[in-house]
């Protein structure tokens, strides 16, 4: 009987959905590009994906421990952002500038601005970029066992031929989680079906990407060119699993659409224009800088709020 | 106290200019990639500042209020070129490393902030002093931003290897822009707790130090004052 007479605040429709419960839908979703890496690149990846993994979640547990904070670790977020900086460093990379990376994403882009839900980047993107700044040379060593050339889209860069079918299925190199196009669409069908993210940052991104790619790419209509510039690198990983971060992306409609804009002409920018052949992860970091300013512009009008009126409420 | 020794501790731990005034950030950011560009600076800078203090101060009956500033910047960018001069006949490769910012000490916010706040207002010697500590105090902060940076950004001290290459990778990020708004913050942060630990212990730190006349309207530190101190300070001057 109590509980029918409960008198509690709004809202009052709450879904079954958490946190924890989602950031395990992407770990599970996250699960075919992983075994593909480690497949693809051997125990190596399998270590680095360990190791971060651990340093992540073991940063978040001392951070809250030293703050005296209620410990966050069980929503799974910290094991989400270690993963998908393992997937976005190459295999090559030395153990502990993988544990310094961890510590980064959670420490200095998660925990120092209020922890998850208050960070201005996505943290495992954040990391990478440190990482890239930082050790230039570890970051950018894909010379394996089995490849020893470089990622598709420098040697692109350099003018040489790529083949397309080996960029889709995954037979390059690259970093450990994004060289397989094929097992990245299956978690990203998995989370789309699962009501985790929807389409419109992915196809707002990967659509601008294309159309800048076609315009200034100089390639002209190059359906091949076209079709590796989109297969290549980490735009496939970015658009899909680092750009539709809840927390880092804008949350009115139109504000996603102009967020994978945005994220869309840089990529194509840095790619073209850039010194690296490379540049989703600048492109997303730099895109949720903005996110504050795209959500100011794209707040959505109240249902029977007239235009007028609502100017000469001073915009309130 | 003496005022003196006071005006000492005051510049360099109390009212660190890098650490707790987070005055001339420019210069902090930028040439403290390396410990020996961040003595270099500091200490430049602290020999402007003792010398504009001491002009400043011995003037001070003579400027007249409405156009102080444009007479201070004069000394200042007079002294500012003799130890560019001087640097560039005595220490060329400092020198050349320091480039344009040498230069921009004239409008560095220290030297026109002590000048404002303290030595147009008092005597000659504690006026030097006041200078020291300040200028002590600032090449305290840049030489342990460089030095941080030197050893994370290319495992060297003052030039001198002493993290291996063989087994220690450079983290180059340190030595590149992003590095000094890192190593900045996280002292300022130690710098916060020791503060904040000294405060508990009886110690008020964060009282503002120009107010020894305990005169609010002669006191141009309006900005740092909190005005709940100012009584207190002021009383213990009395009783000193």
């Amino acid at each position: 009987m109590s509980d029918l007479y409960h008198v509690s605040s709004s809202p009052h429709v709450r879904s079954k959905d958490t946190t924890g419960k989602i950031m395990l839908y992407v770990a599970l979703a996250l699960v075919p590009t992983s075994l593909f890496g480690i497949y693809n690149f051997g125990w190596k990846a399998l270590l680095l994906m360990v190791v971060t993994i651990a340093s992540c979640v073991a940063s978040e547990w001392v951070y809250n421990k030293i703050i005296h904070k209620d410990q966050t670790i069980k929503d799974f977020s910290a094991v989400v952002t270690g993963l998908l900086l393992a997937l976005n460093l190459p295999v090559n990379l030395p153990w502990w500038e993988a544990v310094i990376g961890g510590v980064f994403a959670i420490i200095v882009v998660k925990c120092l601005f209020g922890g998850l839900g208050q960070n201005f980047m996505n943290p495992a993107l954040g990391a990478r970029c440190f990482l890239l700044i930082a050790f230039a040379a570890d970051m950018t060593n894909y010379v394996t066992d089995t490849y020893t050339g470089a990622t598709p889209l420098a040697a692109m860069r350099n003018g040489e031929t790529v083949n397309t079918l080996d960029m889709l299925i995954g037979r390059t190199a690259g970093t450990i989680g994004e060289t397989s196009v094929i097992a990245i669409l299956i978690g990203a069908i998995f989370l789309i079906l699962m009501n985790v993210i929807d389409l419109k940052i992915p196809a707002s991104y990967i659509i601008t990407f294309a159309i800048f790619t076609l315009l200034f790419g100089g390639h002209g209509l190059d359906a091949n060119y076209l079709v590796a510039q989109l297969c290549g690198g980490g735009l496939m990983l970015g658009a899909f699993f680092m750009a539709t971060d809840y927390v880092t992306s804008p949350i009115t409609p139109v504000g996603q659409i102009i967020f994978g804009i945005c994220c869309g002409i840089l990529t194509g920018l840095f790619r073209t224009l850039g010194a690296n052949a490379e540049g989703v992860s600048f492109a997303i970091i730099l895109s949720n800088l903005l996110v504050p300013m795209i959500e100011k512009i794209t707040v959505p009008r109240a249902f029977g709020v007239v235009k007028e009126a609502k100017n000469k409420e001073g915009g309130k | 106290m003496n005022k003196n020794v006071e005006r000492l501790y005051n510049g360099i731990i109390k009212e660190n200019p890098t650490f707790v005034l987070m005055l001339g950030m420019c210069p902090t950011l930028a040439v403290t990639s390396s410990a020996i560009n961040g003595l270099g600076m500091g200490l430049s800078t602290t020999v402007v500042l003792v010398l504009s203090n001491l002009l400043i101060a011995a003037f001070r009956k003579v400027i007249p209020g409405g156009v102080r500033v444009p007479a201070f910047i004069v000394i200042v960018a007079s002294l500012v070129t003799m130890v560019q001069f001087m640097m560039q006949a005595y220490l060329p490769s400092l020198s050349e490393s320091l480039g344009v910012y040498i230069p921009l000490i004239v409008v560095n916010c220290i030297i026109l902030g002590r000048a404002e706040s303290y030595a147009s207002k008092n005597p000659i010697v504690p006026s030097i002093f006041d200078g020291i500590g300040m200028g002590l105090g600032f090449t305290v902060g840049l030489t342990c931003i460089g030095l941080i940076r030197e050893i994370l950004g290319a495992g060297q001290i003052f030039g001198v290897q002493i993290l291996s290459l063989d087994w220690f990778t450079p983290i180059t990020i340190f030595v590149m822009a992003p590095g000094a708004f890192l190593v900045l913050a996280c002292l300022v942060a130690v710098m916060n707790i020791v503060r904040k630990k000294m405060e508990a212990k009886g110690k008020p730190l964060a009282a503002p130090s120009g107010c020894l006349t305990g005169d609010c309207s002669a006191c141009g530190q309006s900005a740092l004052c909190t005005g709940r101190s100012v009584t207190a300070s002021a009383d213990a001057n009395k009783t000193e």
